[in-house]
């Protein structure tokens, strides 16, 4: 992650290289057909996505291995970043302060590090549906298998693996909203994986401290 | 299995109303299995085997006259032996043909997430169409009786259809056709359970069992198929029949409250975060990114 990776233009710096940037969008992929295809399965009003991805036996049997996907790109954004995402003091600061961020007043909120505590909290929560869905999904695609005797664990698997999915959908819709449209620039951080000085000095005063070593905002 | 020329009132996975529902007469069938006259012959089971043309597998032997341990895809007519020591010591042979109950309020058809792929007909036949079968299980789950069964070739789920190709051009099931002793009876819901219930009374007051009973369990709304009971008071020692079936509660949960719930909040969520674009806007606007990107210092 140094920047030494690849080059970046002036007053930039690196914050996604090119490992962290393929296994975002491998993940991001994958989590759009799981999407998909489990709204499909979820509701009969969504049941045309199934036939239009090629109809719902294909999506059946796709569906599990995509999920395979998703999980080992969760595994290994969690080796990534996990290192990044312990949630400090200043980040219960932060979600007290919350209400400010929402209004778009930040200059009001304590200064987030190189993750603020929404997003690392965002990260905590794909980690722990993660592990919910992959386990709930084993039973699922394998029912038939599971004896009548174990059938307890068939009815537990369809609510948890509903439950945490539909977790993962307020995840996901806060995450696109936040990156593509509220923060602009961080989709392009997510594309290039360089961010201006200028973002930086924005949206992770704490982090710009770091690298700079002077103050993101001039006391108050 | 059979594209029978039934009506249908129910349809799983299925956005929008039902052609067949309202629009014929109430006149639901019934399979009734008096287990007090079975001899455990079996014939039903050949029947069921030749009249829907099932591929042959192994049987099982498990030092019991049964053919196998449960049903099987191609194996939807199966009579369970129960060797059953009474109280004063003596044994008893209890056995019960256990096939599809063809619940009123089927839990396969509340589950699946397929449309078209499991039907319940006007006259309460419960049908899966294995064109539309997506493999995913869902059944297995929803049903309390352990019927479904997934061919793992196909990835499709099979049951006993009440032989509704017959039924549908005015005949009985094979297995009733089949059955030597007349403990099986076919015919409309309202008869069957007449003869039951007098059968049931002839048991309890002139044989000694005063704990005989028809099973037609409410919890899934009453089934087409009922069975006549040495003691009705212990289902579950005819090869574990539950004694107050039910659809999951899990299934119920998911399938009701936690539907709506999710659905509520997922489109609660996508207009909150309009609203919010539309009253707040994005941190910055555009002018600004664009002089960050040329790489200004502040």
């Amino acid at each position: 992650m140094s920047q030494t990776d690849q080059a970046v233009p002036a007053g930039h710096v690196l914050r996604y290289n090119f490992k962290e940037r393929i296994t975002h969008w491998v993940a991001a992929g994958s989590y759009l057909y799981l999407l998909l295809t489990g709204l499909a399965f979820w509701s009969p009003w969504c049941f045309w996505i199934a036939v239009m991805l090629g109809g719902g036996q294909v999506s059946r049997m796709l569906h599990p291995w995509m999920g395979m996907v998703f999980a080992i790109c969760v595994v290994i954004m969690y080796v990534l970043w996990a290192s990044h995402m312990g949630l400090t003091e200043n980040d219960k600061k932060w979600f007290k302060e919350v209400g400010y961020y929402v209004q778009n007043e930040d200059e009001k909120m304590p200064p987030a590090g190189r993750y603020n505590g929404g997003q690392k909290s965002l990260f905590w929560g794909f980690v722990v549906c993660m592990v919910l869905l992959v386990l709930s999904g084993t039973v699922l695609w394998f029912t038939e298998s599971i004896p009548w005797s174990l059938r307890y664990l068939r009815y537990a698997a369809v609510l948890v693996h509903a439950s945490s999915a539909l977790l993962t959908i307020g995840l996901f819709l806060l995450h696109v909203y936040m990156g593509v449209f509220a923060e602009r620039g961080a989709l392009d951080s997510m594309v290039h994986g360089d961010v201006p000085l200028k973002f930086i000095k924005r949206y992770h005063p704490g982090w710009y401290e770091e690298l700079t070593g002077q103050p993101a905002s001039p006391k108050k | 299995m059979s594209q029978a020329t039934l009506r249908v009132q129910k349809i799983s996975g299925h956005a929008g109303s039902v052609p067949g529902d309202d629009a014929q007469r109430e006149y639901a069938v019934c399979k009734l299995i008096d287990t007090t006259t079975c001899i455990g012959c079996k014939a039903c089971e050949v029947a069921c085997m030749e009249w829907n043309d099932l591929p042959f597998g192994q049987t099982v032997f498990d030092n019991t006259y049964q053919t196998m341990p449960e049903t099987r895809w191609n194996y939807w007519n199966l009579i369970l032996f129960n060797e059953h020591e009474k109280e004063d010591g003596s044994l008893m042979w209890l056995m019960r043909k256990n096939q599809c109950m063809h619940c009123a309020d089927p839990g396969c058809l509340a589950a699946c997430p397929s449309d078209g792929a499991i039907v319940q007909y006007t006259n309460g036949i419960v049908d899966f169409q294995q064109a539309n079968c997506i493999g995913c299980g869902y059944c297995i789950t929803g049903c309390p009786f352990d019927i479904p069964k997934m061919n793992p070739k196909t990835n499709r789920v099979f049951k006993c259809t009440l032989c509704a190709d017959r039924v549908s051009e005015g005949l009985e099931p094979a297995c009733i056709k089949s059955c030597p002793t007349g403990c099986l009876h076919f015919g409309s819901k309202e008869d069957m359970l007449d003869i039951a219930e007098k059968r049931a009374k002839q048991l309890r007051e002139h044989f000694d069992f005063p704990s005989a009973g028809v099973y037609n369990p409410q919890g899934v709304g009453g089934t087409g198929v009922v069975y006549v009971l040495h003691d009705a008071t212990k289902p579950e020692l005819y090869g574990g029949l539950p004694s107050n079936p039910s659809i999951p509660w899990s299934v119920k949960l998911w399938k009701g409250p936690l539907k709506w719930l999710g659905n509520a909040a997922m489109l609660g969520g996508l207009i909150g975060l309009v609203v919010h674009y539309l009253r707040f806007g994005p941190k910055e606007r555009e002018e600004t990114i664009k002089e960050a990107h040329e790489g200004a210092e502040p």
